[in-house]
């Protein structure tokens, strides 16, 4: 399942570990909720990249203390019309802060990629590789967007304010024609 | 009547294997050729669960042509013509019981 | 009406652009349909019993005549030459082909129309009163705040795969013509003690399996706050909804499970991170939208000119439809218009692409370029002036559009059924046929008042039959159709569920029950004037129950 971040397929440099197998030296890891919460104290001192792995039941402010050290957080999509991911993909983003990497995983399919960015998410496990070859692509296909989220992309309220305040006919996007 | 789409195979009498064709949604039936036809008169009936399961797996395999393959009620008159066994089945195999706006 | 600019016609022709990629995908193998389905859902593709149906989003039922144009062309080009007007004032395209849905939705897309959101798990058409703007007893034009609604939950990254799909509905009069209280949130704007302007505030309303009135959690909510504050609902639904069995997933199932109280805390601490954040309305934004909607310069006349005066005195038919099909309009020497989609022995609520067209020239020339839907599957003039209504009447009973049983009970609201349908169990169009043919003696409609009934082939009850006055469900029985039937269902502002009749009927005898029903509130009404609803809440079922089943 290739791994996309900044629209490029990347190697995953984190270790998925399961419940009780041993940390491998200096690696990061990515551990299960359970693990990670029991083994916090002792991850923050080995002094290498932790992940988890946070279901899409449980709600993420119980992450918020962990959040500063945290370097990645994977939020899981079990088949992809369950869309709880997306709420607390956006809560980590704009009401926790949080700055790592925020993961897709589970069925995450190309219909989704702009849905999910658009959350927070900066990072996908692809689950099929011609939709990883694909990705930036999939980023074009709107160029318009109603309401504002976890990026940075310019949402039609705000274009419409800039178009109105230049008015030079030369403007392209200043043309707000009216049909009748 | 009630949705087929979750129905257990339970054969009772004649069978067929009838879904929809992917590009425009017209009703289909699986053939004996292993083909779809949109004749009723044209499609594989069989009358034991293990012929209906294989038919419909069959069917199901192909996942270019058809949406949603699954086993419908015939009836088979004296004369060997089958029929929709359901009222269902009837109105996917002849349209609307009611005449369309518009319709002289 | 709203107008697109750039933006709105942007989304459109890009959402157009990405579902003909997806066709192509599904066509080839490289989606299965397990992928596809909810894709083509949020396009508002269903897969019914004989074809593709279409259907198209019509935002709080208004339309330019230059969009009805455009659906007659899709139903001409795409289709079997008709349309059908739904319960919730879209319009749906029964014969369509999966290959040449993108070329109709790029056609529609010219016009600024599409199947957004009208189907899968996400926010659904948003509706509202179809004589928003032009009721008397309007407080305040509610279509700018559905529209602002709108463009929010379009493509909303969050809200796009809820739990189940999500209704809501606004009004803003002192009569509720959209069903609110049956929505997953209905919106009611009214004035406070302060005489401010603001929403009542009500979730978990719905019919189908489990059928709620909704509770209200925000007696009043200001205006500043509408985005904020459904934002709050939507993410409390999106993450507490039951996702593990589709029938407990509405977010009506949500607020029963938790209670109104605890639901409300939810949602209102949820908000108070929220509703001072980029989501608060200012004046600038709501007046940045409420910039493309255009109102009609209306002539200054009087009421009741001569011509309408003599018209009446000449022809009794038109005397007839004026009382019954013609409502009062807020600006002087004006009224508003109902068109009958229920012809007898006709299927409630089609319009043919000849119709559309004639309907929109009418619209053009009389009605300010404008036409109304309304959730029960009629069509409405808003704008037309009463000078011209002899004119009208004229020109809408040659289109077979003017007969005058809007409200009676011959104006039946009715889902598409079996004959249709592959959720249905059993057939509702040619029920209301029978029944208009059992009620097509105007004299005896009239005589009855007004009275609505609904007819639901299957439980998902898209004919909204538990508020009906009578409600009819279809049931199957050992492979037959029965109808299960309710009486003194309401769906406006004092909404309440029908109770049961009694056992279901067979197909054959389902008219025979409404004659009944009705011959009964003839022999029990205090009054002439009481209506059908009215003297079930008086007398309650058993009168109607004796009578209806002393035969049977």
């Amino acid at each position: 399942m290739p791994l996309v971040k900044a629209g490029r397929i990347i190697e995953d440099r984190f270790v998925r570990v399961l419940d009780d197998a041993p940390l491998p030296d200096g690696a990061p890891v990515l551990l299960p909720a359970a693990r990670f919460l029991a083994d916090a104290r002792e991850l923050v001192l080995r002094g290498a990249p932790t992940g988890v792995i946070w279901p899409n039941d449980r709600k993420v402010a119980e992450l918020a203390p962990y959040l500063d050290w945290l370097a990645l957080v994977a939020l899981v999509f079990p088949n992809f019309r369950d869309g709880r991911a997306y709420s607390q993909a956006r809560l980590l983003r704009e009401r926790h802060g949080f700055r790592g990497e925020l993961r897709a995983t589970g069925q995450v399919l190309r219909d989704q990629f702009l849905f999910m960015l658009r959350a927070g998410f900066d990072a996908f496990e692809v689950t099929k590789d011609a939709d990883a070859a694909v990705f930036a692509e999939a980023l074009q296909r709107y160029s318009v967007f109603y309401q504002p989220a976890a990026d940075d992309r310019l949402i039609a309220r705000r274009a419409r304010l800039f178009a109105r305040q230049r008015p030079h006919p030369e403007e392209r996007r200043a043309t707000t024609r009216l049909e009748g | 009547m009630t949705s087929p789409l979750q129905q257990k195979l339970k054969i009772t009498g004649p069978v067929v294997v009838t879904a929809n064709r992917l590009g425009d949604g017209a009703v289909i039936y699986r053939s004996a050729a292993g083909a779809w036809t949109t004749e009723l008169a044209s499609a594989a009936v069989v009358s034991t669960a293990p012929a209906a399961t294989e038919l419909l797996a069959q069917a199901a395999a192909d996942k270019l042509t058809a949406v949603d393959p699954y086993v419908a009620p015939v009836t088979v008159n004296p004369g060997q013509r089958v029929l929709p066994g359901n009222l269902r089945e009837r109105i996917r195999c002849s349209g609307p019981t009611v005449a369309l706006p518009g319709a002289s | 009406m709203y107008i697109y600019d750039d933006f709105d016609r942007t989304l459109v022709a890009e959402r157009v652009r990405e579902f003909r990629d997806q066709v192509r995908r599904r066509l080839s193998g490289e989606l299965t349909e397990e992928e596809f389905k909810p894709l083509r859902l949020m396009n508002g593709v269903y897969l019914q019993l004989h074809a593709y149906m279409l259907r198209i989003a019509i935002p709080y039922g208004t339309l330019s005549s230059a969009q009805l144009r455009t659906l007659a062309h899709v139903a001409r080009r795409y289709d079997r030459g008709y349309g059908h007007f739904t319960t919730r004032q879209n319009i749906q395209f029964n014969w369509i082909k999966l290959a040449e849905l993108p070329d109709a939705m790029a056609n529609l897309a010219r016009a600024g129309l599409h199947g957004m959101q009208t189907s899968g798990n996400c926010v659904r058409n948003i509706t509202t009163d179809q004589w928003a703007g032009v009721a008397p007893d309007e407080i305040e034009e509610a279509r700018v705040w559905a529209e602002l609604l709108r463009q929010h939950l379009t493509l909303h990254p969050e809200f796009s795969f809820l739990p189940r799909k999500f209704k809501i509905a606004l009004t803003a009069a002192a009569h509720d013509r959209a069903a609110v209280k049956v929505h997953d949130i209905g919106l009611r704007m009214h004035r406070n003690g302060a005489g401010e302007v603001g929403f009542e505030v009500m979730v978990g309303g719905g019919l189908g399996r489990t059928p709620f009135i909704a509770k209200t959690i925000k007696p009043f909510l200001p205006k500043r706050d509408l985005l904020s504050y459904v934002e709050a609902i939507m993410r409390t639904y999106n993450q507490y909804g039951r996702r593990d069995n589709i029938y407990k997933a509405r977010i009506k199932i949500l607020v029963h499970e938790l209670g109104a109280e605890k639901f409300a805390q939810e949602v209102e601490a949820e908000w108070l991170a929220i509703k001072d954040g980029n989501l608060a309305l200012d004046d600038a934004a709501v007046a940045e939208v409420a910039s493309r909607f255009r109102y009609p310069q209306y002539a200054e006349l009087a009421d009741n000119p001569p011509e309408l005066a003599k018209a009446r005195a000449a022809d009794q038919r038109f005397q007839i439809w004026l009382d019954n099909s013609v409502a009062n309009h807020k600006v002087a020497g004006h009224a508003i218009v109902m068109l009958s989609l229920k012809p007898v022995g006709g299927p409630p609520g089609d319009a043919t692409a000849a119709q559309m067209d004639a309907i929109a020239d009418l619209a053009d020339r009389y009605s300010h370029g404008e036409i109304r839907v309304a959730h029960e599957q009629n069509l409405v003039l808003p704008h037309v002036a009463q000078r011209d209504l002899p004119a009208v009447w004229r020109a809408l009973d040659e289109i077979g559009v003017a007969t005058p049983n809007v409200g009676l009970v011959s104006d039946i609201i009715a889902c598409p059924g079996l004959d249709y349908c592959s959720l249905a169990n059993a057939r509702s169009i040619p029920v209301a046929e029978e029944i208009t043919r059992r009620f097509q003696d105007l004299d005896r409609a009239r005589g009855l008042g007004r009275l609505h009934i609904n007819i639901s082939g299957c439980i998902n009850a898209c004919g909204h039959h538990h508020v009906g006055h009578i409600g009819i469900l279809g049931v199957e029985k050992n492979g037959e159709e029965f109808y299960q039937v309710t009486i003194g269902g309401r769906a406006g502002e004092d909404a309440e569920l029908g109770a049961i009749l009694g056992p279901a009927v067979p197909y054959g005898e389902i008219a025979d029950v409404v004659e009944d029903i009705a011959s009964a509130y003839v022999e029990l009404r205090a009054r002439p004037d009481e209506l059908f609803v009215d003297t079930v809440k008086r007398v309650g079922v058993e009168p109607f129950k004796e009578r209806v089943y002393a035969a049977r």
